[in-house]
């Protein structure tokens, strides 16, 4: 217990110690430039403990539950025997990695959910929108992008095919959707697909690209365990976008049958 | 009271991460079939990840939030925009500095690049130019949310400046050595951490309600997606010209 507490207080000491820059040029900002008095600094220090500490608790419980049995099961997955990699036999084709795409998928989908930086953008939203943007609707769109855009970018590792095909598709997606949607829901669409590789998709999707970049034959682990977390954060984006367009469609729909 | 408050939002924190035990379960339970290894550690790791997330979302709004949009009225009224641009810089130079993945793909990024004897191979070249990347990130990121904080107060819409970084990115990729293309693409999704993207959201919200003419929701969004494309945009004309 005692050494536990040892190690989760030096936990905390780091998170602290990763958060002092922006402490620094919050404090010096506010002081030197803004010479204003905080409104109430008592209550912003107890929100920034609660914060950090929050972080804190948040590391040490995915160590403890998710990430072990994430990072297991990634690497059960990946291991040539359960892929049926047949080092003799060159031709296995991409099709038979099914496994490892519905994996893929579910780690990004319950990834995005977990996400508080995710929760913190869209309780904004929901704040300042009075509501017509959900919480819960936006963090599900979110989910469902990330999740399918790793089983894509899990495809590009297994086939070997260009990253940059796939993030310059992407683009021209997004830009395509953009002039159709609602500008009030724009920022908050490019934002949210963006907050999703923080704190508990990177290293999940770290260790994903790593394992298969280890696994499959003809993969450099060095180099092509990269490119994953590019299609974690283009994907959500235009899974949001997607969704506000379908929201709004069935919103015209509504409003033109009930005359 | 504040004992029934914080044990409601328990559960909250419950019901927001609930898809995910779903999910693993489920996964547990079909794919893998086997009991649950350690099951002891698994349940305090999810109370403790539950703690977590209420902690933190509570943190948020006692601080981050209000901070950030105090902190935007105030240079809104005090008229500067010089200093306003140089706050934000600040901002994102000092959140994407210290980020513990950008140390670690820098070291990544140094190793492949003496693999492929584009500097050489010891290890002070390593170390520079691992260090030389992460300084490309982080003033990437705060030129990122300095253009964000510069297009809300122009009252741009949204997308001009993510269109434009898109098209960079475009432009540039078929010029860029192939082996940075990857972690050039990655280096901006490691630049958003999680006390940054609360801050950055609330410092844009804060502006686009303290300027008139600006709508926090039209205006206000759009800074940190900027955050994770300007590096991109770096991090290849780093590898371009190393």
């Amino acid at each position: 217990m005692i050494k536990w507490l040892c190690q989760f207080g030096l936990e905390f000491l780091e998170i602290c110690r990763d958060f002092l820059p922006i402490a620094i040029v919050l404090i010096s900002f506010q002081f030197l430039i803004i010479r204003k008095p905080l409104v109430n600094p008592r209550r912003i220090l107890v929100g920034f403990i609660f914060v950090l500490l929050g972080i804190a608790f948040f590391l040490e419980g995915l160590d403890l539950a998710l990430f072990p049995l994430g990072k297991l099961m990634i690497s059960q997955l990946t291991t040539p025997e359960f892929l049926g990699i047949n080092s003799l036999d060159i031709a296995t084709t991409w099709k038979n990695y099914v496994w490892v795409y519905v994996f893929a998928a579910s780690i990004g989908f319950a990834a995005a959910l977990a996400e508080p930086s995710l929760l913190a953008i869209a309780i904004k939203a929901e704040q300042i929108s009075g509501g017509t943007v959900r919480a819960w609707g936006l963090r599900l769109a979110v989910a469902i992008g990330l999740g399918s855009g790793l089983a894509l970018g899990v495809f590009r590792i297994i086939t070997g095919a260009e990253l940059y095909f796939f993030i310059i598709s992407g683009f021209i997606i997004a830009i395509i959707q953009t002039p159709f949607v609602h500008k009030s829901i724009l920022g908050v669409a490019f934002d949210s697909g963006t907050v999703t590789t923080t704190m508990v998709t990177v290293p999940l999707v770290t260790a994903l690209g790593e394992g298969l970049a280890q696994a499959i034959p003809g993969r450099n682990p060095l180099m092509d365990g990269f490119g994953l977390l590019a299609f974690a954060s283009l994907f959500p984006i235009i899974a949001v976008l997607s969704y506000a367009l379908i929201a709004q469609w069935f919103n015209n729909l509504s409003l033109s049958s009930t005359p | 009271m504040l004992n029934n408050r914080f044990i409601n939002q328990l559960v909250n924190s419950f019901f927001d991460l609930s898809p995910i035990f779903a999910v693993i379960l489920i996964f547990q339970i079909l794919v893998i079939r086997q009991p649950l290894p350690n099951a002891i550690q698994l349940i305090t790791g999810t109370f403790f990840v539950i703690i977590g997330l209420t902690l933190f979302i509570k943190g948020l709004e006692l601080s981050l939030f209000p901070l950030g949009e105090s902190m935007a009225y105030a240079f809104a009224r005090k008229g500067s925009l010089l200093w306003l641009l140089a706050f934000a810089f600040c901002l994102g130079f000092g959140a994407a500095i210290a980020e513990p993945s950008i140390v670690s793909v820098a070291k990544k990024a140094a190793v492949i690049a003496s693999f492929k004897h584009v500097i050489e191979q010891t290890d002070t070249a390593e170390k520079l130019y691992a260090f030389g990347l992460r300084i490309t990130v982080a003033l990437s990121v705060g030129l990122a949310i300095l253009i964000g904080v510069f297009r809300v107060i122009r009252g741009w819409p949204v997308y001009y400046p993510i269109f434009f970084a898109y098209a960079c990115i475009i432009c540039l990729t078929p010029f860029a050595p192939i082996e940075i293309v990857g972690i050039a693409y990655d280096s901006g999704s490691f630049a958003t951490s999680t006390i940054t993207v609360p801050l950055v959201t609330a410092l844009g919200v804060g502006l686009a309600t303290a300027i008139k003419g600006r709508n926090p929701m039209t205006d206000g969004f759009g800074l940190v997606v900027l955050a994770s494309l300007i590096p991109i945009i770096f991090v290849m004309l780093y590898g371009i010209f190393i």
